[in-house]
């Protein structure tokens, strides 16, 4: 057995991409809601997220009620993505906000190197894989 | 595409932290206005700011819920020959606070900057997802 887990790197730099990106989207609503009485900062565990997806053991959203009798409705509801988490606040504002905007820009700022480096190495699985075809070094 | 998104929230925000800054313009123009169109002295003014939420997102920014008129009691002034003065002498003048307006301003001016950089952020990152695999 493996110590560390190996997966395709052409997925894998997939999958940190697109939860880069929605880690920037959740960082950047923060920003916008800086100012929003009682809004709450939120933030994903960007690891633990990345192993969830890439073992497929990611919790569903949906709920539905099993269904018994021919008149039952299922009724399904959406639950709130359970990645998302809330971000402890170091200085709680009065009005119930708790986004510290020198921390969700650091955070964000940091997202956007890490975007950059998932990038990076995205763009080497590809150029190798292209000079394997070719036969071309690129 | 989530990087999209992320321009429609900091355009959210850039426009409620916008309308805050005109609010606050309004507000600190009025300072003096003891008439508005109903004759009555202006009242300061606030925006009310609430998250957008859509169901299966992680939020899609921010939106002027309101704008709502301050309660604070209206300013008298002693001046006795002003047409507008009471039976005492008195004129009532506006509510507005200028530090009060003053300290919005700088906060919302500072958000709007904020809400820009994130953009930058964002557009240079897409332009880097354009370019990969060159």
């Amino acid at each position: 057995m493996n110590a560390v887990p190996q997966y395709d790197p052409l997925s894998f730099g997939e999958n940190a991409l697109k939860l880069r990106t929605f880690r920037q989207q959740i960082l950047g609503n923060n920003l916008a809601n800086s100012d929003t009485p009682g809004f709450k900062a939120r933030d994903i565990r960007f690891a633990d997220v990345l192993k969830a997806q890439m073992e497929g053991t990611l919790p569903s959203t949906e709920v539905s009620m099993t269904t018994t009798h021919a008149g039952h409705i299922a009724g399904n509801i959406t639950k709130d993505d359970p990645r998302l988490l809330y971000r402890v606040p170091n200085q709680p504002a009065k009005d119930g906000n708790t986004v510290d905007s020198d921390v969700e820009l650091s955070e964000f700022t940091k997202n956007s190197v890490m975007t950059e480096a998932a990038l990076g190495f995205l763009s080497g699985t590809l150029r190798g894989r292209m000079s394997a075809i070719t036969g071309q070094p690129s | 595409m989530s990087l999209l998104a992320a321009f429609d929230i900091g355009s959210s925000g850039l426009s409620a932290q916008a309308m805050r800054l005109n609010v606050t313009a309004s507000n600190i123009a009025n300072a003096e206005s003891v008439s508005g169109p109903d004759g009555r002295p202006y009242r300061a003014r606030q925006v009310e700011f609430s998250a957008l939420m859509k169901p299966g997102s992680p939020g899609s920014g921010v939106a002027v819920s309101s704008i709502v008129e301050s309660d604070a009691p209206l300013r008298m002034e002693y001046r006795p020959g002003h047409p507008k003065a009471n039976a005492s002498g008195y004129v009532e003048m506006p509510n507005v606070n200028p530090v009060e307006e003053m300290v919005n301003m700088i906060s919302a001016s500072r958000s709007y900057q904020m809400n820009i950089e994130a953009m930058n952020v964002s557009r240079q990152l897409m332009l880097k997802t354009l370019d990969l695999g060159r």
